[in-house]
């Protein structure tokens, strides 16, 4: 109590906040911690000890074991190929763009703006079939580069969406005195623009990445071969194989979700910089 | 200046020839298709002109899949909208202050820990949690006694809030994290003061909070509504849509009609309505915030 008294603004109603607060976030993190707990057992000691005991041993075989069933470094390298690509690719896109809305104005920018936004919310039910026939047609069925176009695009028109409005805030002066220096539009799009809008710009990489690395529903249709499939879909077609050990599973789950851990925990900061890039969303 | 204006079309080229081929011809086809009856591939397609809209319109399915949609809207837009700026205040604004950021910070951390999981792993984990002979749920219950524990996924009363109890776990960092940037923007000695003329925290909520985080609230529910309208992959891994069809949504139901029942005219239907359903409702937020703005 005497704590309680010193720092009078921590009355004992703060610690019941702080406590529901630290449950909740519990609750939040119970999912991976059961899923980090059971991706170290044994099989048979799973099934003899049900999800919720502690491991009795420290076990690398569920890893090893997801390993020789999914061909887990193709997988990866396809998602980090599409993720990278798009990343970077739909960020080039969502530049080149903006540049004739939010700093040439010019006409028919509201409506295409529109159009965009549009875009960004139809759903990709509306796409699917078409874009499954496109892709055999193409010849870029079951290969990565059907998912980079249609993500290209699609994460391109939410990126022209925002850069547009960001790049409206550069200040005219500055543009103006570029141009009075002779530099012409290609030079002030690369020397001045993209500078200026350097921060935003690797905020919208980062999610991008991250979004791309999530994506479900159009990889699920347009990869159904092995070789082409990402990291989220191949851990789904082993899980429709009714015999497959939930530890083995557990640890297909810690390996495809630590990529984005990772990405996440580096650029937190950008994160936190840019949640307003991702609200638009 | 009309020569300058011309020059900057060049850089739209890209972006209008990938809109073109990604999204206005394959929604142009689709809405095409809409009229078909095809079973898809080299079968042939049959004129249906408006029939397979008539036949959506007396499909109890359909209608189940838009009833189940107002509850993906419950579990994404409103729960979590309402429980993250409720968080979202107490992170910053109390416990933040009494036992500082890093605290506040870690706690938002956590929450939005689930934001990042691709959907596969996260509809994976969820499906073994809430097994009813396996799952961790389950075993607790038995191991405090209850010895019928229920099944939650394989129940038609049930599924339905099982699948919105893990939506609203996977949605709430994003809202939560949206509103504790907003509330930065917040000057401290406005709470000060307030506090000083003896407004009680819930006052201060109410008169400082909200009306701060407004613009955010209209982002938050607009972008979430579309997302509950599309919500696909949770109730493909969780329920496939059952058990007797009491988890249908309609991006389920078209995903259905395409790949399994190769009913593609069918399904092109319900993805365009779909579509016409989520620019009206879009619209209908937007033009809500317009008039909003103008009072304010």
């Amino acid at each position: 109590m005497s704590m309680l008294a010193a720092g009078n603004r921590r009355r004992p109603l703060t610690w019941v906040v702080l406590v529901v607060a630290g449950l909740i976030a519990l609750v939040m993190s119970s999912p991976f911690l059961l899923m980090v707990l059971n991706a170290f057992k044994t099989g048979d000691d799973y099934s003899s000890h049900g999800p919720i005991a502690w491991p009795r041993s420290f076990s690398l075989d569920a890893f090893s074991n997801y390993l020789s069933l999914v061909d887990f470094p193709v997988a990866l390298w396809n998602s980090v190929l599409i993720s990278t690509v798009v990343a970077f690719g739909g960020v080039a896109l969502s530049l080149l763009s903006a540049y004739p809305i939010g700093v040439g104005r010019i006409r028919g920018s509201g409506p295409i703006l529109a159009v965009l936004l549009l875009s960004t919310m139809l759903p990709h039910e509306a796409l699917i079939y078409p874009l499954f026939y496109g892709a055999q047609a193409t010849h870029t069925f079951n290969t990565v580069w059907s998912v980079v176009i249609v993500f290209v695009v699609l994460q391109g028109a939410f990126g022209t969406y925002l850069l547009a409005s960001v790049m409206g805030t550069v200040p005219k002066e500055i543009l103006e005195a570029a141009a009075i220096d002779g530099a012409g539009r290609w030079q002030i799009l690369w020397r001045i623009v993209l500078p200026i809008l350097r921060p935003t710009l690797s905020v919208l990489v980062v999610f991008f990445f991250i979004w791309t690395w999530n994506e479900f529903y159009i990889p699920v249709v347009l990869l159904a071969d092995q070789s082409s499939q990402t990291v989220p879909i191949a851990l789904s077609t082993l899980r429709g194989q009714h015999s497959i050990d939930i530890t083995v599973l557990n640890a297909g789950s810690l390996l495809s979700l630590l990529p984005t851990l990772v990405f996440f925990l580096i650029f937190q900061r950008t994160l936190n910089r840019g949640v307003t890039a991702g609200a638009v969303k | 200046m009309k020569r300058r204006q011309h020059g900057y079309w060049w850089y739209l080229l890209p972006i209008g020839i990938g809109f073109t081929a990604v999204v206005a011809v394959p929604f142009a086809a689709n809405v095409v298709l809409s009229f078909f009856r095809w079973k898809g591939g080299i079968a042939p397609l049959h004129w249906n002109g408006l029939g397979n809209y008539s036949d959506l319109l007396h499909d109890a399915n359909f209608w189940l899949s838009f009833r189940n949609s107002v509850f993906m809207i419950i579990a994404i837009v409103v729960i979590p909208t309402g429980a993250g700026i409720l968080l979202a205040a107490t992170l910053v604004d109390y416990l933040g202050k009494r036992f500082g950021p890093r605290a506040a910070s870690f706690l938002r951390a956590t929450y939005y820990l689930p934001q990042i999981l691709p959907i596969a792993v996260a509809g994976f984990i969820w499906s073994w949690i809430l097994d009813p002979g396996s799952g961790s749920i389950n075993t607790f219950l038995r191991s405090v006694g209850v010895s019928d524990p229920p099944d939650w996924l394989g129940s038609p009363d049930l599924a339905l809030y099982s699948v919105m109890l893990m939506l609203v776990w996977l949605q709430l960092g994003y809202p939560l994290v949206i509103f504790m940037a907003a509330l930065s923007r917040v000057d401290p000695e406005l709470y000060e003061a307030a506090a000083l003329d003896g407004a009680g925290w819930w006052r201060q909520f109410g008169a400082i909070t909200l009306p701060t985080v407004r613009p955010e609230i209209f982002i938050v529910v607009l972008t979430a509504t579309v997302a509950a309208l599309k919500v696909f992959a949770p109730i493909l891994i969780l329920t496939g849509g059952g058990p007797e069809g009491s988890t249908l949504v309609p991006s389920y139901y078209a995903y259905r009609n395409f790949f399994e029942l190769s009913q593609v005219g069918y399904g092109s239907t319900i993805a365009t309505v779909m579509a016409v359903v989520i620019f009206g409702v879009a619209a209908v937020l937007l033009g809500w915030q317009r008039r909003a703005e103008r009072r304010a």
